[in-house]
């Protein structure tokens, strides 16, 4: 149902490293699990729409483009849990 | 003296109010209780150093004139949600050292209301779990017998008022995380309507299904905090306004008084969905006792009556689809860049594997990748809209039933607490703990669980729960029924 290659690939997909020998104990896991909700496929023939959600009341939440927090009001903590940092700047990686 | 296991919220309140005791005094049994006790537990991930200062302002409260209800209440507090400048983990390797920059909303109000924050507790990493044995920093123990796991995900909150070291906390429930550790710890807990309690400040797991709820040893404290942080938020898009609340009567409960259709002369009537309890896996002593529950309940006045749920049992599936999906995408933003562990590899992209690949634990891995998997181009068809069907149908089963009934019972669990290790070599075992719990987040529901008695095993009494599901925003008749069983 899922091979050590999908693991490999689901991983990639999620930026999680794992290792060789990690994938046949992840893939059995997944197996396993993936066979129970499999269930699901029985409602595949119900005639209900999946497309829209309606969890909690749908209701429209607007407000006026007003009154934001001072400025500079949260940098500091927001700053200082950043692992790099440099000034007020979060350092990363090169990307280019 | 102060004697911490008979104390509830109605009863401190009248001590603090009248002089019997302060808030300080009481602050400060607590923090003897925990110094005591929590080496064993391990409830707490950490106590704060505040806490007598923040009881020194709680009787200054009390001194003028300004308490509320939860006025110097010595309160516990899960690790998944933010205390501005206070640590916070969710008992994970990723947010070591993390501190919160603004207050969640339901600690905003607790701190106007004046509730005193003894600590942090331990949970399963992420929430996800059911035992607590998932989380980065130890394991907690059942008060009722260390050999057993509390529960999960909010373990340490159950267990930290189940050993008196605190007198009510927080936790929160995406499939039975309030409800399946109260219940293993012989204690109240409750989860409100989705929407009913803003989630602003709690680290989302599955943002559909999340909600904050209470931890009490009565069911009239768990009244007093849910009053205490309820209410809509303009931080929290998905609380519900009061107006819609009263507007939606269809799927929500009306008080007897309320009706116009003479019904209120009517008992209150409970539902047993009987096919969903007939799944194999059940312990027959839970069975006996919920059975034995039933029969206090209809010899107090209350009709029962069977009903049936035939989507019911995909619930558990159906979640962990829903689930997976959502916690796939809610934990992208652990990237090793804004907060927490930082890994460095070779590039920027082998930085994110290998700080996701540290920073997260086994079940948190599994649960990413099993999201990916069922949003996936080739299978998001069979899994994750399936479960998206499924998940209305079954909100459509408790809509229709609810037109018959005021309630629907169940027990919170199969079983009673299992052993520490027993289950952590087999997540679906471990995932079967919340067979019953899950159905009311699926379908948004309100629900509680409340101690019904204990079975014997080894000699130690280990508790059962009863677990009551309401309407919609039926939250009222959930406390109601709920007071007459404990």
């Amino acid at each position: 149902m899922i091979s050590n290659k999908d693991v490999q690939n689901l991983a990639e997909l999620s930026r999680i490293e794992v290792k060789e020998e990690e994938l046949e104990n992840i893939r059995q896991k997944l197996e396993g699990i993936l066979a129970y909700v499999s269930e699901v496929q029985d409602l595949a023939k119900e005639k209900i729409s999946s497309d829209t959600s309606d969890v909690g009341e749908n209701h429209n939440v607007f407000r006026e483009d007003v009154e934001p927090h001072e400025g500079g009001k949260y940098t500091e903590g927001l700053i200082q849990n950043a692992p790099n940092k440099e000034g007020n700047y979060v350092k990363v990686r090169k990307i280019l | 003296m102060i004697h911490l296991t008979e104390l509830t919220i109605a009863k401190a309140r009248k001590s603090l109010d009248s002089g019997e005791f302060t808030a300080v005094e009481l602050a400060q049994a607590y923090l003897e209780a925990i110094k005591e006790k929590n080496g064993e537990i391990f409830a707490y991930l950490e106590v704060f150093d505040d806490v007598l200062e923040q009881a020194k302002r709680a009787d200054e409260m009390i001194k003028t004139g300004k308490g509320s209800p939860m006025t110097g209440i010595p309160m516990a507090i899960k690790d998944n949600m933010l205390i501005e400048g206070k640590e916070s983990t969710s008992a994970s390797k990723i947010l070591k050292g993390h501190i919160g920059t603004y207050d969640a909303t339901v600690i905003a109000k607790l701190k106007t209301a004046g509730a005193v924050f003894l600590g942090r507790t331990n949970m399963d990493e992420f929430a996800m779990g059911s035992s607590t044995e998932t989380s980065a920093y130890g394991k907690t123990k059942n008060p009722r017998d260390t050999a057993r796991v509390p529960g999960g995900s909010s373990g340490g909150s159950a267990a930290a008022v189940a050993s008196d070291m605190a007198l009510v906390a927080l936790g929160s429930d995406t499939g039975g995380s309030i409800r399946q550790p109260a219940a293993f710890c012989g204690i109240v807990g409750m989860k409100p309507s989705y929407g009913a309690v803003s989630r602003f400040g709690l680290m989302a797991m599955a943002s559909s299904l999340d909600q904050i709820g209470p931890f009490t040893k009565t069911v009239e404290d768990a009244e007093i905090v849910f009053e205490a942080i309820r209410g809509c938020d303009p931080l929290d898009s998905t609380t519900i306004p009061e107006n819609l609340v009263l507007k939606n009567k269809k799927t929500t409960w009306i008080p007897a008084q309320g009706r116009n259709d003479g019904s209120e002369a009517k008992k209150i009537k409970i539902g047993i969905p009987r096919d969903f309890l007939s799944m194999k896996g059940l312990d027959p002593r839970v069975l006996e006792n919920f059975e034995d529950t039933i029969k206090k309940l209809e010899a107090k006045g209350y009709e029962i009556v069977d009903v049936s749920l035939p989507y019911m049992k995909y619930s558990l599936a159906t979640y962990y689809i829903i689930m997976p999906a959502e916690v796939s995408s809610n934990l992208a933003r652990f990237d090793g860049v804004r907060f927490g562990l930082s890994v460095q590899g070779a590039d920027v992209s082998d930085s994110y594997k290998k700080t996701r690949a540290q920073g997260f634990g086994e079940e948190v891995r599994r649960r990413i990748l099993l999201g990916a998997y069922v949003l996936s181009a080739g299978y998001a068809d069979a899994y994750y809209r399936n479960a998206l069907k499924a998940r209305k149908l079954i909100r459509k089963d408790f809509e229709r039933v609810f037109k018959e009934v005021d309630l629907i019972a169940t027990p919170t669990t199969p079983s009673p607490a299992f052993k520490i290790g027993e289950k952590m070599n087999d997540p679906l075992q471990m995932y079967l703990a919340d067979i019953f719990t899950v159905p009311a987040n699926m379908a948004e529901l309100p629900a509680i669980s409340v101690p019904s008695g204990t079975v014997e095993e080894e000699g130690k009494q280990l508790p059962l729960g009863f677990h009551l599901i309401a309407p919609y925003f039926g939250e009222e008749i959930l406390f109601k029924v709920g007071r007459e069983i404990s």
